[in-house]
């Protein structure tokens, strides 16, 4: 499944000798200049923000007396410390109130758009990107978040940033760069029944490890990659991050275009048919080389679910927790302290674990289709007695269209709690916590010790695995409940 | 605009873990801050304390450890993998790290690190090993300018890659900031070019 190409790395310097990648078509547009046996200087097109990464790079202007650069290309909104009830109140939780604040002040003096709480366009940063119509095929986008790789489902090259380099960006709409190695994954074939996006991006990182993709820019490609919605793609973007991958993307279609027509922020009239030739010159040639590439067949892959502290640890859920003799090799070491942490026995079923809380939410799986997708199977049935089932859109707007659709009637009827866009459960950060040794099948990307609350035990999952252990109480194969 | 770092001479603070990611770095209930300082006493919160007591460390971990200290921190493969939190390597330089020692580091981790005058030297799986099979008053030196780094008893040394312009800033003490606010015309000149 995987090969490795011995290809010049000086690449940086050389000029392309007529063809090139889809990461390269797009990097080479935005070099301004490169710094002899140093990094590239990259243009950034759009720069998202939001209130936990961005208070101390605007402390950092001010103490430079400087303001911020191109104002009009940052797009800010509140999300990771918002509670998900009763945003219409201020915020109890002082520190989180007090960033939020902050935000809203900078924007202000720095003249920046805020989606702030109670706005229409509010929502996690990268489910509004897509859905306003602000990524677009062919960008460079940045915003200080790890998740920022889901853009590049539109083609685009979008990496997260830390705080001294969101400052960076906003100083001089600049950042330093080294350009990454390149790596494809092509997955070719159909998709199994029950199967979705989120399956085939734990299948792949359970193939190639947590930090399989480190050093890389991942370009996703093949017919099942080609088959599916842009939602779904952002769901595999958006885990490239997981792989260690810089970022990851997808070349821009029909399905691209289609979905970012008519999109607020989209180009209109005569702008969208120029616009519109630009992004179909946006694939990777046919002869294009890459450092690195694996295959992988649809056919493989099955409902996957994680037992360990970290995304490359999934298997099928129909399959036992690997032992040390079975397991990955880099996964090997951190097995059992893993699998103490999780309360969970090598060599197991994970079918049938008890189950306290599902959270179906996240810049990963928050959007309509994984809200359609959970309610089209929830519809009539009711949740387990025992279980605390959060959904979580992730924007006003999919939480509208939900409503719209009658959605929130059927989780309700479930048992299901709608609550209000955010990170929410996510991250231990804002109110949403999962208690201590309580275990939460989770459609984010994260099974880290404590990630969802000190002590909290996670199973990451997709939208319908998730939906199935809400009805049952426990880890369930999907496939046998359709 | 961070300390000028050379060259650093010091015993290490061990921890034997691959896959350290960045929530267990700095968890998530400490980014509430508005301010860059003070993240040093939270690095590690929760394998240093019970039950988030700071009356009450964990004996075993080596933080916690008095015959462990220094300016070096030596850790498992893929260090820093997880959030782009900044706070991350402000949390270690804020404790009082320059140097950070792995076999191998996440990238995001990686600048955000050099971004804030924090090293991270990236040896060989084998040198690693022999890091952590030292007595704890063993001492490491690491030397920028030569890009090396070595272990003082056994003399044993291992050349340790970064980029020359990083190389620079980290001697000199200047940021990227400085360095992009310095070549402004020519960003301005790129945007116009390209309408
Ligand atoms: S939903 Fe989770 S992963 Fe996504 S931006 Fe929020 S905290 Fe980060």
């Amino acid at each position: 499944m995987e090969s490795n190409n011995h290809k010049n790395s000086s690449s940086l310097s050389s000029p392309r000798t007529g063809s090139a990648t889809l990461f390269e078509k797009i990097w080479e547009k935005h070099v301004v200049k490169t710094i002899e046996e140093g990094p590239s200087v990259l243009y950034i097109d759009k720069h998202l923000i939001h209130e936990v990464t961005s208070p101390q790079a605007f402390s950092g202007l001010n103490k430079r007396g400087i303001r911020v650069f191109r104002p009009k290309q940052i797009v800010a909104t509140a999300d990771h410390n918002v509670p998900t009830l009763n945003q219409h109140l201020p915020i109890k939780e002082e520190l989180g109130r007090k960033q939020v604040e902050a935000l809203i002040r900078n924007c202000a003096e720095q003249g920046i758009e805020l989606y702030g709480l109670g706005h229409p366009f509010q929502g996690i940063v990268h489910v509004i990107g897509p859905e306003l119509g602000i990524t677009q095929p062919g960008m460079t986008i940045v915003c200080g978040d790890s998740h920022t790789s889901t853009h590049g489902a539109f083609g685009s090259i979008a990496f997260g940033i830390g705080t001294s380099e969101v400052e960076m960006v906003m100083a001089t709409q600049c950042l330093l760069q080294s350009k990454p190695k390149l790596m494809r994954i092509t997955v070719d074939g159909t998709l199994n029944k029950a199967v979705v996006s989120k399956d085939i991006v734990l299948y792949i990182l359970s193939k190639i490890s947590a930090s399989g993709a480190t050093g890389y820019a991942v370009e996703f490609a093949g017919s099942a990659i080609r088959s599916l919605s842009m939602e779904a793609r952002m769901t595999i973007c958006n885990m490239s991050i997981e792989m260690g991958g810089r970022c990851g993307l997808i070349a821009p279609d029909e399905t691209t275009f289609s979905y970012i027509k008519g999109k607020e922020f989209a180009p209109k009239g005569a702008d969208w048919g120029q616009r519109l030739a630009s992004w179909k010159e946006l694939y990777s040639d046919a002869d294009a080389v890459f450092d690195k590439e694996y295959h992988f067949n649809a056919e493989d892959i099955q409902p996957m679910i994680t037992y360990g502290t970290n995304p490359g640890m999934g298997i099928g859920v129909s399959e036992n927790i690997p032992t040390t003799e079975t397991i990955h090799e880099t996964d090997r070491s951190g097995l059992a302290k893993s699998l103490a942490y999780m309360g969970l026995q090598q060599g197991a079923p994970i079918k049938g674990q008890k189950i306290d809380y599902v959270f179906i939410g996240s810049c990963t799986n928050s959007r309509i289709e994984d809200l359609r997708m959970v309610a089209s199977f929830v519809k009539g049935k009711k949740k387990a007695e025992a279980v605390e089932v959060w959904v979580v859109p992730g924007s006003k707007q999919v939480e509208a269209q939900a409503i719209k659709e009658g959605i929130d009637k059927v989780f309700d009827e479930a048992g299901f709690q709608l609550r209000q866009p955010g990170c929410s459960a996510c991250l231990g950060m804002n109110e949403d916590k999962i208690p201590a040794g309580k275990y939460c099948i989770s459609t984010s990307n994260r099974n880290f010790e404590g990630r969802q609350g000190a002590g909290a035990r996670t199973l990451l999952a997709s939208p319908l695995t998730a939906a199935a252990a809400a009805i049952t109480g426990k880890v369930s194969d999907i496939r046998e409940l359709l | 605009m961070s300390k000028p770092l050379s060259t650093v001479t010091s015993r290490f603070i061990p921890i034997p873990i691959e896959n350290i990611d960045t929530d267990q770095i700095i968890p998530a209930r400490f980014l509430k801050a508005t301010t860059k300082e003070g993240f040093g006493k939270n690095l590690f919160r929760d394998w240093r304390y019970e039950n988030d007591d700071e009356t009450n460390p964990k004996a075993d971990f080596p933080l916690n450890q008095a015959q462990y200290r220094g300016e070096i921190l030596v850790a498992g493969k893929n260090f820093g993998c997880g959030s782009s939190r900044e706070h991350a390597a402000w949390s270690i330089q804020d404790y009082g790290f320059r140097v950070v020692v792995s076999s191998f580091f996440a990238d995001i981790f990686k600048n955000n690190a050099l971004n804030n005058g924090v090293l991270p030297v990236q040896v060989s799986d084998g040198f690693l090993q022999k890091i952590f099979a030292l007595g704890a008053d063993s001492e490491l030196t690491v030397d920028l300018a030569r890009q090396t780094i070595s272990i003082i008893s056994t003399g044993e040394s291992e050349s340790f890659d970064i980029n020359s312009y990083k190389k620079t800033c980290l001697l000199n003490g200047y940021d990227d900031i400085d360095f992009l606010l310095s070549i402004k015309p020519e960003i301005e000149t790129f945007e116009t070019e390209r309408g």
